[in-house]
């Protein structure tokens, strides 16, 4: 049976891991060698690199690194931030990055979804989606990694996730911004809605705090994956044991 | 250990995690496209992520479709390299190499089985092979693929994702898995390991 993925999420800035409470005042976390070869030796089932200062200034990732973590790891990674076009995603893919995940420029330019699908293949497209709202009414933001940039994109969250899929995205991260670094637990009315929408896998994001967080998410929102990053860096909650942890919970996990 | 390894060029950007994978094992292997190079290479990979038709197109393109059925020291075909070793793919109703037996098709989706099977998953062995030596069973491997082979006489590891496909065949000197070793962590590089050790022709 397929395992549930526990992803550690390393927000890149300046070549540096970061992380903000929702979505400001980023404080620095570590290297990025330093925890990507830490998650390897945990057991992360991947691992993603999120640059979060790319979009909003237009500029690209400093893709020296990607080179430099795909030697060093053997299980799966994603990079995001910055991937605009083909050349770009080529680039990400060439330097030995498993999936590619695109979020404003998505928002941007839907076509650019497809483009990557035929050109890659759906397995390595990722669609990033910033969402946040309540009652059963949520919505897109774009440029969140830039808090004087961040706006509302003008689209609903469950039809966005619904054309990117049918546009040809093989995987969705859903990050949930009221929940996003507050560490009360994943949004699991919003995570609920996605999944009856999302036939291609699911990754949840945002509010990931205690092990029973995991286990919630996993078992009512039916998310193929859980990803989070405080809890990881600081070493609150360690991979080892929080597998442990969901396995005799009766999850399906890699050990 | 091997040293002439060829990795066949048939589309698809992200070759560069096997290269690693081997690099890790001490091997430096060759990205080529070229007849005389696959013919004398020791150990063959046929990795490639992408379509079937896109695929196929490559090979034929370089003069491989014919040569690689011919091939006689041990190929290891990843993920769509498995994929091609087939008669047939239903992914735009590709004729493949036709080297193994049996066709290629889409695996079911459901709410509860997402579809691309993404993720790691078990492989749960049919069979004996100097591939799998000193794999558990049930070990775990990461999987990336839309589509797969149902079991056949060739099948020596078969995983379960709303049906159960084949994940490791094997037929005379032509091996197939339909994960990444390259990205599974300590199995992943023990089958390399294993792979790189088999020797020509291929024992049991």
């Amino acid at each position: 049976m397929l395992a549930r993925r526990i992803i550690p999420c390393l927000d890149v800035r300046d070549g540096q891991v970061v992380k903000g409470v929702r979505f400001r005042g980023h404080r620095v976390m570590g290297e990025i060698m330093d925890l990507a070869r830490r998650y390897r030796e945990e057991h992360a089932d991947e691992v993603v690199f999120y640059d979060i200062t790319a979009s909003p200034h237009g500029r690209s990732v400093d893709r020296s690194w990607i080179l430099r973590v795909a030697d060093a790891l053997d299980i799966p990674f994603c990079v995001a931030g910055g991937i605009r076009d083909i050349a770009g995603a080529e680039e990400v893919l060439m330097n030995g990055a498993d999936k590619i995940s695109i979020n404003s420029p998505a928002l941007a330019n839907p076509d650019l979804i497809g483009e990557l699908a035929r050109q890659f293949g759906s397995q390595c497209v990722v669609v990033g989606i910033d969402s946040s709202g309540g009652g059963g009414r949520w919505r897109v933001h774009e440029l969140t990694g830039d808090p004087s940039l961040s706006r509302e994109a003008g689209r609903e969250t469950l039809d966005w996730v619904g054309e990117a899929q049918d546009r040809g995205a093989g995987e969705i991260v859903l990050n949930c911004m009221n929940m996003d670094g507050v560490r009360q637990g994943y949004d699991i009315e919003q995570l609920c809605a996605v999944r009856e929408r999302c036939r291609v896998p699911l990754i949840a994001s945002g509010g990931a705090g205690a092990p029973e967080h995991f286990v919630n998410v996993f078992s009512q929102a039916r998310v193929d994956g859980a990803l989070a990053a405080t809890v990881f860096h600081s070493g609150e909650i360690a991979i080892p044991d929080l597998k442990e942890y969901l396995a005799s919970a009766g999850l399906p996990i890699r050990a | 250990m091997t040293s002439n390894v060829a990795l066949v060029d048939c589309g698809g950007a992200n070759i560069a995690s096997l290269r690693f994978a081997l690099k890790r094992l001490g091997v430096e292997a060759r990205f080529t496209r070229e007849v005389a190079e696959i013919e004398r290479a020791d150990k063959v990979f046929l990795p490639g992520v992408g379509a079937a038709g896109t695929g196929m197109e490559k090979l034929r393109e370089a003069g491989l479709e014919a040569l690689i059925p011919r091939l006689e020291q041990p190929v290891l075909g990843i993920c769509l390299g498995m994929q091609l070793l087939y008669d047939l793919s239903s992914e735009e109703n590709t004729p493949c190499l036709g080297i193994i037996p049996g066709r290629v098709g889409l695996l079911p989706a459901s709410p509860e089985r997402t579809i691309p099977h993404m993720g790691w998953n078990q492989v749960v062995r049919r069979g004996e092979s100097k591939l799998l030596e000193g794999i558990p069973n049930r070990a775990w491997f990461y999987f990336v693929h839309s589509y797969a082979a149902a079991p056949n006489a060739d099948c020596i590891g078969e995983t379960e994702h709303g049906r159960s496909f084949a994940s490791v065949v094997r037929k005379n000197n032509f091996f197939g898995v339909q994960f990444h070793p390259e990205r599974s962590g300590a199995n992943g590089q023990r089958l390399l390991k294993n792979f790189l050790a088999i020797s020509r022709p291929p024992l049991p």
